[in-house]
């Protein structure tokens, strides 16, 4: 009976690759002041495509992952009109360090947070840093979990072909 | 409790391999699977479970419909990695124990079923789930949203918590609200002073079937708060009040409790400060009055120490101590700019933390009666009162520079103090003090390939003397490998000097991740967001999978 679980689940695994396309959820969000918002109205994009990066001051491969994003942001914004969001999954412990902390690294995205992990869970993000690329009608295009160095390349390929599919 | 068998399993997986969607529905989820192949290894006390192979997985499922959604996680321990929580037979076995459905129109949103809530900063009521530590106290029952006006947030729930794959005995009963006061007077609206206030009320009912005593049925938490935000300055409070709980926790006494937690933050681009505090005073609650550890916890009492990432920096996390605690934490975030002698050609970006954490002061309620004797009102205490004891004190700096277009490092320092009679981190007895030295360093060969290092140390005369981390992480597109050895060379037993070797490599392609590693791991405390476990001692292979559809 093990064994049948087992193949089941590897099934599963391989099989949920093949499934894209998923829509953006409507949660309530905390701004950096602690104003309640939800996300459906705060998380677009008039001008372009949005980056959704799910993130946590704790998170060493997150803080790596913005920082290099912060760098290359002024020349993707400029070139694609692509919006950077993050969201924060710092919980009670750690959300009131969020502000301090992005502001402190210099950082210019707009930033949310998800103390009670509500968006993420909507999004079915399993572990953080996970990114979701949204097209100008919000819908799910492109998804990336971790990060390792020079993923930021492919970021960019992926915000580029949107944004020439949509022009 | 729902039960399935694994005859249900195909079913799910046609669900997903087929990307089932109804004609103007849709369906989304994830799945996560840790499996973990037991080695015994006399030399760290490692012992291979009668199954040698055990698991922990989920798969969530949630189907989409304009304003409706509903969803179900399927779990499975077969049987419960060892460590977690339950492990002994209680959690496990395969079911659906998560279910939900939702409706939400014009600001009204209604669930049935499990949901998980946090008023505030979670004083008086947090339901979450942390798969990391076997924790989930979601609530099964009803949750009313409503936001009227913009500004304006109100919450209602009643539910029994999930205890593993059965409910906890008792009721709990929870109503919030917030409002802007900015947001819903007009006048007010373009002002820079805005001002935020909220309120919760959060009751649990037991039966009181004790043989001795005569226990309250009925327990209540009250919890207040105020954010005050002006240009870059912002201020955050909240007092929660909890009438008698006698409890495990507590030695069964009748005292109330209390809870405080202040922080006020100052930021602008390229600078942030921090400054916390928190006092916390026989503030544990939970729906069972007789549940320990990580079990049926309805609130949550945050840590104000930072969480840090770093192997031997996080070796002695601290957790709060509900029993009674004082804190304060101050932090300075600064990045000194490109171009300038400190900051070079990218920036450079720095972070000093400090926290410290002391008991509260407790008398006896007369002379006759000892300190949290059992069925009296136990102590007494002035609100905000600060004992000499210290339980933790963690001083540390960061700093992260880019050097180059290829290289950057990361480089922390970190001395740290604690009581481990209290905190239990080991089976050492007394204050631990430690230093900590880490550095963090990235090479890009090339636009595809890069390596990592840290190497870390940590040098301390108590518990199990020195260690020393060593981590090499090599990363191509989409792969990556990695090989570490933490070192424990200072141990004062010598045949206790050992290395804990760990090898892995993993895959990641979209939103799926799998990893697959081999070797040894200490036996020590895991925490995710300021909450922990123990974790015993183990050697073999483990598999974890993840992906998100």
């Amino acid at each position: 009976m093990k064994h049948v679980f087992f193949a089941v689940v590897l099934g599963l695994f391989f099989s949920v690759n093949l499934i894209q396309a998923q829509s953006f959820s409507n949660v309530q969000l905390k701004t950096l002041e602690r104003q309640t918002v939800q996300s459906g109205d705060v998380i677009q994009n008039d001008e372009g495509p949005v980056l959704l990066c799910f993130w946590a001051t704790w998170c060493k491969p997150c803080i790596k992952e913005l920082n290099a994003y912060n760098e290359l942001y002024p020349d993707w914004e400029e070139e694609t009109g692509v919006k950077i969001i993050l969201i924060s999954t710092d919980n009670a412990r750690s959300m009131h360090r969020v502000a301090p902390f992005v502001n402190g690294k210099g950082w210019e995205f707009d930033v949310y947070i998800d103390a009670n992990s509500d968006l993420k869970r909507a999004m079915n993000v399993v572990n953080i840093p996970h990114t979701f690329l949204l097209n100008s009608e919000g819908e799910v295009v492109w998804q990336h979990t971790s990060y390792m160095e020079g993923d930021e390349a492919e970021v960019y390929e992926q915000i580029q072909a949107i944004t020439v599919n949509n022009e | 409790m729902i039960k399935i068998t694994v005859k249900v399993l195909p079913l799910l997986m046609m669900c997903a391999s087929l990307q089932l969607r109804a004609q103007e529905g849709r369906v989304t989820g994830n799945f996560q699977g840790d499996f973990q192949y037991y080695i015994s290894d006399t030399t760290i006390n490692a012992v291979s479970p009668d199954e040698r192979l055990l698991m922990n997985s989920y798969a969530n499922f949630t189907y989409h419909k304009g304003n409706f959604s509903a969803g179900l996680r399927y779990e499975g321990y077969l049987n419960t990695l060892a460590g977690f929580p339950g492990e002994v037979c209680r959690n496990d076995g395969v079911g659906i124990p998560h279910r939900w459905a939702r409706f939400s129109k014009n600001g009204l949103e209604i669930t049935a079923g499990n949901f998980y809530e946090q008023f505030g900063n979670g004083l008086s009521l947090r339901t979450y789930e942390e798969k990391n530590l076997g924790i989930d106290n979601s609530l099964d029952g009803v949750r009313v949203k409503y936001n009227p006006v913009f500004g304006l947030n109100i919450t209602g729930l009643v539910g029994k918590q999930r205890y593993y794959f059965d409910y906890g005995p008792g009721i709990v009963r929870g109503f919030d609200a917030e409002i802007g006061i900015n947001d819903v007077i007009k006048p007010l609206m373009d002002k820079m002073l805005r001002i935020r206030l909220g309120g919760s009320f959060v009751s649990k009912y037991q039966d009181d079937n004790d043989p001795v005593y005569v226990l309250p049925e009925n327990v209540a938490t009250t919890a207040a708060r105020l954010n005050v935000n002006y240009k870059l300055f912002n201020l955050e409070t909240e007092y929660a009040y909890k009438i008698n709980d006698p409890s495990q926790d507590n030695n069964y006494i009748y005292k109330p409790g209390q809870a405080f937690l202040a922080t006020s933050t100052y930021s602008q681009s390229g600078l942030g400060i921090l400054l916390s505090t928190k006092w916390v005073d026989n503030m544990s609650f939970r729906s069972d009055r007789n549940a320990v550890l990580t079990d049926l916890n309805i609130n949550l009492l945050p840590e104000i120490t930072k969480n840090h990432v770093y192997t031997l920096a996080a070796y002695y996390p601290y957790a709060t101590q509900p029993a009674g605690e004082w804190g304060i934490q101050a932090e300075i975030f600064y990045k000194f700019k490109r171009k300038t002698t400190l900051g070079g050609t990218y920036g450079t970006q720095i972070a000093l933390n400090y926290a410290r954490v002391h008991n509260i002061d407790k008398t006896q309620v007369s002379d006759t009666i000892p300190l949290n004797a059992m069925g009296t009102d136990g102590y007494k205490t002035q609100f905000f009162s600060v004992g000499e004891e210290l339980y933790f004190e963690d001083i540390n700096v960061e700093v992260s520079k880019k050097w180059t277009k290829k290289f950057k490092s990361v480089l922390t320092y970190q001395h740290l103090t604690l009581d481990n009679n209290i905190l239990l981190q080991s089976e050492y007895h007394g204050m631990i003090k430690a230093h900590i030295g880490i550095a963090d360093l990235t090479y890009k060969l090339n636009s595809d390939y890069s390596i990592s290092t840290e190497l870390q140390g940590m040098f301390t005369d108590q518990d199990k003397g020195n260690w020393a981390l060593g981590l090499i992480e090599i990363n191509a597109p989409n792969v990556f490998f990695t090989i570490m050895d933490n070192w424990n060379y200072g141990n004062p037993e010598k045949d206790q000097r050992i290395h804990y070797f760990t090898l892995g490599m993993g895959y990641v392609k979209g939103g799926s991740r799998i990893q697959l590693s081999y070797g040894k791991q200490r036996q020590g405390v895991m925490c995710v967001g300021g909450v922990c476990r123990m974790v015993p001692a183990s050697n073999g292979v483990m598999l974890s999978m993840s992906s998100t559809f």
